[in-house]
């Protein structure tokens, strides 16, 4: 080993790298799988860029590049550039809503010289950097009621901008950041009420609205039964515990079916419904049962690599973009899915292990931003595949098919490696 | 700041955690507590395709197939496929109009769905294929020709016991636990002739190969290399009495005529031809227009999906006359050298039938009477078998003299191998009492014994009774098919077996056979005389009568003969009958006479090529018939009866 290359990878994290590298190689061999038939000219598929792994050999390569661009970049220009990257891709988004390109019902792409790109995906390193910069900004006091909101405003801002481009499930992945802020300081009662909030919509779902609303008044009166004598001291207990009761009665009674008839979009009411077990529509329910059906036939040890009948066939809908799980679930079984879910949690808590270890608060808020995005997909990308989450589609982080999700996320992560090269240099 | 929230950084290590563990729980329910998703993904990527064997090939004695596969192509459709096509251009060879074409673009949908290939137009005519074959890469992906093997008549002869193949009918596909129940819909099945007698051994052994599918059931190879599968067993060749030649001539000399031939081996019972007049090409009911062509046969006034040899019941005339001595004969009531005073007619019954003859002596003995064919005599005959004392009674010795009609094949079916054979008609004694009302005597229908009144039969079972004589006492059940290739059943045995009829001496049975080599050599029939071969035969001229309107009127004279040669070494036992002819020697005689010389000589000698000549051309057909029939101009559209001409040309020519 030479000096130059000594110094080349001097401060590299090699065990998120390697997972890294690990973690693409599975995505990579995972679409490789769900494409290839017996006969498939190789080399010709390769060349001539007809298949998605194909493509996606191409997509790794320039995200090879991109990751040697940002480890050559200094970090202190992440830092300086963090409001400006927040700004360029507020811009991109406003611009898709504008002259995007619609792919199946959303209304996310950008179109640029035979590429397809969603800035949605790109968004997310933005947000991330300019949360980093807020949050470890000198003017900044996170205690304070008005920097929660505005670090708030910075994550929901993108977040409504998706919305509206029909991309719910990217929107959901900047609900993510709300981890972070809790890491800053964020009180743990948000995320206790947040909590509860889910509770409440997935009760308001599945239970008469009624029924409901003779709970939320038990409840109410035995809570102000047992606290008779604290209500007697303090009538503003009385008070609370009264608008919390009129609170959750006029969301179950009022809220909740206006949303549902007027907001929501009707395949995303019956999504729900579908995964709330309400509704048995055939059609609705076809891409999570033959999703089931593909990771459940897997088996204990699975079929063996490029066995699996249900995924080679087409069974599977966008098995190698959002179903990509389903590949490795009924190739490898129970045991390979246990292995490559344990990857992840290796790669998520090394990452909060680096955010940790941080000395600039940029650089662990960043970190955590990386951590939280990656395991927000994690989650709901595999519970969809095996029925615990509506099918939203949202990519596996390095695994799925796709350029931008992959390039957005080897950017993250290498940005992240960057700052943790640097962790002695205090970044703001 | 960093040290204030290290627990937060565990809380969010244990959501991570616990999160995940609600994943891995649910995987392991999902991948090793349920086995359903197994059995499941089973259902979805299994596909079972039946293979279909190809069906067997139908030869003549010579080898010849006479019924064999050939390539059709059916036109298919992927509608996801189609994709900025010269529409007018397709719709233009094909021969339809952009509304039929979306009509059926339409039903295929319906039918298979958008993905999968299924028939846009099936078995395309020949000129159609070619000109589709040529532009096809104009319209492919989403149009493909796909190969159709269909049944294809060589010599475009032999549809009345060949029969045809069609797609399997609901009321037969409804009777789940019948012969059929192996049948799916769609499926092919022998309808009629030796198609459906030998369907089990012609259709072969269906294979069925497991194949793995995707989503929108395309296959996509096969299921563990085939492990599973069962390969698909060609059906068996059959092989034929036929000769191929003969049917080439029959059926070309019973064209304008209404009636029919039957040829058989004495020696096997084989049968070398059989003609049902008029017929049609049996490609007809081959191909693309099948359904098309039925109709018109069904409907046509001159019935050609009639099979007149085995259906027919025609009154056999003075052709019966041998079989009346022969009973005779065997009962013991005449010897050979018996003789009948005729003086014209026979008056023994209270009226006056007329005989042909009035010198004396023309019925001195049986020779005699069978060479000049005296009515009176074989009347006489009938009487003696019936109130032979023997039997104890008319009624007894009636039934008697049927019971021995039926051991020659009269009034049973023969159990040749095509299906739908009629009865005949016997003057048994259920039905004399029926006509008669219980009052009768040998008197009654003392015509039978000339072949006339309560008697019908059919040219096949005229032939056999030949066989019978030819043979001098024994038959062997007619039949088409002489051997199956690489079959070991015994589906053929009961062919094989011998049928002995008469017990009675050569002497006497030699009495009715010089009587019928006379007739050819110097009576009625001298038209079937062949050089250097001994032939013996004998024309029947049958009175007719049908029902007119409710009005019985008597129709012009079927015309007859019957025969086998030669005489010491037979060969060949023959048959014909065509209908309001005239006299038996006029039709019967000239055509029968060519197909023995033929099949005897393999030639047909020069003083005959103008008879062939005038056979191939007279029409006997009522006009009436003729005029409303449409099955020349059916005939003349099809396409391989150019092999059958070719076939008569090189017959003439040699």
């Amino acid at each position: 080993m030479n000096r130059s290359q000594a110094k080349l990878t001097a401060g590299i994290d090699w065990p998120v790298f390697g997972l890294y590298l690990a973690l693409v190689f599975i995505g990579f061999l995972a679409i490789f799988a769900a494409e290839y038939r017996e006969g498939d000219n190789i080399v010709q598929n390769l060349l001539s860029q007809n298949k998605n792994w194909a493509r996606q050999v191409l997509w790794l390569g320039v995200s090879m590049v991109l990751a040697t661009g940002i480890w050559l970049t200094d970090s202190k220009f992440f830092t300086a550039t963090a409001n400006l990257f927040y700004a360029f891709g507020i811009l991109l988004l406003l611009m898709v809503l504008a002259i995007g390109t619609g792919v199946k019902g959303s209304h996310s792409w950008l179109e640029l010289g035979g590429f397809r790109f969603q800035p949605a995906e790109f968004t997310k390193l933005c947000t991330n950097l300019a949360l980093a910069k807020y949050l470890s900004s000198m003017e900044t006091d996170f205690t304070k009621m008005r920097s929660r909101l505005i670090a708030s405003a910075m994550v929901l801002a993108p977040c409504a901008i998706i919305i509206l481009q029909n991309e719910t499930g990217l929107a959901l992945v900047y609900f993510a950041f709300f981890l972070v802020m809790f890491r800053e300081g964020l009180p743990g009662i948000i995320l206790v009420i947040a909590f509860s909030g889910i509770i409440l919509v997935l009760s308001a779902l599945l239970v008469d609205k009624y029924i409901l609303f003779y709970i939320f008044t038990g409840i109410a009166a035995l809570v102000i039964y047992f606290s008779r004598r604290e209500i007697r001291r303090k009538r503003s207990r009385l008070v609370l515990i009264l608008s919390i009761w009129a609170f959750c009665a006029a969301f179950v009674m009022f809220i909740v079916p206006f949303v549902f008839t007027k907001v929501l979009k009707d395949y995303q009411v019956r999504r729900i419904e579908v995964m709330l077990g309400k509704e048995n529509d055939p059609k609705a329910t076809y891409n999570t049962r033959q999703s089931m059906i593909a990771i459940g036939s897997g088996g204990f040890w699975g079929k063996g690599y490029l066995k699996g009948t249900q995924t080679r066939f087409d069974f599977v809908p966008e098995q190698s973009t959002d179903f990509i799980f389903c590949t490795i679930g009924e190739d490898f079984g129970f045991a390979g899915s246990i292995v490559f879910i344990g990857l992840y949690v290796a790669l998520l808590f090394r990452i909060i292990f680096i955010a940790e270890r941080q000395r600039s608060t940029f650089s662990r808020v960043y970190a955590y931003g990386v951590a939280s995005i990656i395991f927000f997909h994690l989650f709901i990308n595999i519970a969809m595949t095996i029925g615990l989450a509506p099918v939203i589609g949202i990519p596996l982080p390095l695994v799925s098919y796709g350029g931008s999700s992959l390039m957005t996320f080897t950017m993250l992560i290498f940005i992240m490696l960057r700052l943790d090269a640097d962790r002695q240099m205090v970044l703001r | 700041m960093s040290v204030y929230n290290q627990p937060r950084k565990r809380v969010i290590q244990l959501i991570i955690l616990g999160m995940v563990s609600l994943i891995v729980m649910r995987l392991f329910f999902l991948q090793v507590v349920e086995t359903k998703y197994s059995k499941l993904a089973d259902a979805n990527a299994h596909l079972r395709k039946v293979i279909y064997p190809s069906r067997g090939i139908i030869y003549d004695r010579n080898g010849r197939a006479v019924l064999r596969n050939e390539a059709l192509y059916d036109l298919m459709v992927t509608p996801a496929n189609v994709k900025k096509i010269d529409t007018a251009y397709l719709c233009e060879i094909l021969q339809i109009d952009m509304e039929e074409f979306r009509k059926r673009i339409t039903r295929a949908i319906n039918k298979e769905g958008r993905v999968r290939p299924s028939v846009f137009a099936s078995l395309l005519p020949q000129d159609m294929y070619g000109k589709l074959q040529e532009s096809m890469y104009m319209f492919q992906p989403g149009f493909e020709l796909v190969l159709r093997p269909v049944r294809s008549y060589t010599y475009g002869v032999g549809a009345s016991f060949l029969g045809y193949i069609s797609e399997i009918p609901p009321s037969l596909l409804a009777d789940s636990l019948g012969r059929w129940s192996a049948y799916q819909q769609g499926d092919y099945l022998g309808r009629t002739g030796l198609e459906n007698t030998y369907e089990s051994i012609l259709m072969g052994q269906r294979g069925i190969q497991y194949l793995v599918k995707d989503n929108l059931n395309r296959p996509q190879g096969s299921l563990e290399n085939g492990e599973f599968d069962t390969a698909a067993v060609a059906g068996k060749n059959l092989r034929l009495a036929l000769d191929i030649e003969l049917q080439v001539l029959g059926e070309r000399m019973m064209q304008g005529k209404v009636g029919s031939i039957v040829a058989i081996d004495p020696k096997t019972g084989g049968i070398l031809t059989m003609v049902s007049g008029p017929t049609f090409d049996p490609n007809l009911l081959s191909g693309s227009y099948r359904g098309q062509n039925f109709n018109k046969l069904y409907q046509d006034t001159s019935s050609p999906l009639y099979n007149r040899a085995i259906q027919a019941m025609y009154p056999p005339g003075s052709t019966f006359k041998p079989i009346t001595g022969l009973i005779a004969l065997d009962e013991g009531v005449i010897t050979p050298a018996f003789g009948y005073p005729c003086r014209g007619g026979y008056a023994q019954c209270g009226r006056f039938i007329r005989c042909t003859h009035s010198n004396p002596g023309h019925a001195a003995n049986m020779r005699t009477a069978m060479a000049n064919s005296c009515n009176a005599y074989f009347m006489h005959l009938y009487r003696l078998s019936v109130d032979n004392a023997k039997w104890g009674g008319t009624l007894k010795g009636q039934a008697k003299w049927v019971e021995y009609l039926n051991t020659m094949g009269f009034g049973v079916r023969l159990g040749v191998d095509i299906p739908s054979e009629a009865r005949g008609i016997v003057p048994d004694t259920g039905r004399m009492n029926y006509r008669y009302r219980g009052q009768w005597n040998s008197c009654s229908e003392v015509y039978v014994g000339m072949g006339q009144g309560l008697l019908g039969v059919t040219p096949l079972q005229l032939a056999n009774a030949m066989c019978i004589l030819a043979n001098r006492g024994h038959y062997y059940l007619p039949h088409f098919v002489e051997s199956i290739d690489g079959d070991r059943s015994d589906i053929l045995k009961k062919y094989k077996e011998k049928h002995s009829v008469a017990h009675i001496s050569d002497e006497a049975f030699n009495s009715v056979v010089l009587g019928m080599e006379d007739v050819v050599t110097h009576g009625t029939a001298r038209g079937a005389q062949i050089a250097g071969v001994a032939v013996c035969g004998k024309t029947g001229t049958a009175e007719n009568k049908a029902r007119i309107n409710g009005k019985i009127v008597q129709l012009k004279d079927h015309s007859l003969f019957v025969g086998f040669a030669p005489k010491d070494d037979p060969k060949i036992a023959i048959a014909v009958v065509v209908e309001n002819a005239g006299f038996g020697s006029t039709y019967a005689v000239p055509i029968a006479s060519i197909l023995m010389e033929k099949y005897l000589t393999d030639t047909i000698s020069a003083k005959r090529m103008p008879i062939l000549q005038r056979m191939m051309e007279t029409v006997t057909m009522s006009p009436e018939m003729r005029a409303k029939s449409k099955l020349d101009s059916l005939n003349k559209v099809n396409y391989s009866t150019a092999q059958g001409d070719d076939l008569l040309r090189k017959i003439i020519a040699n």
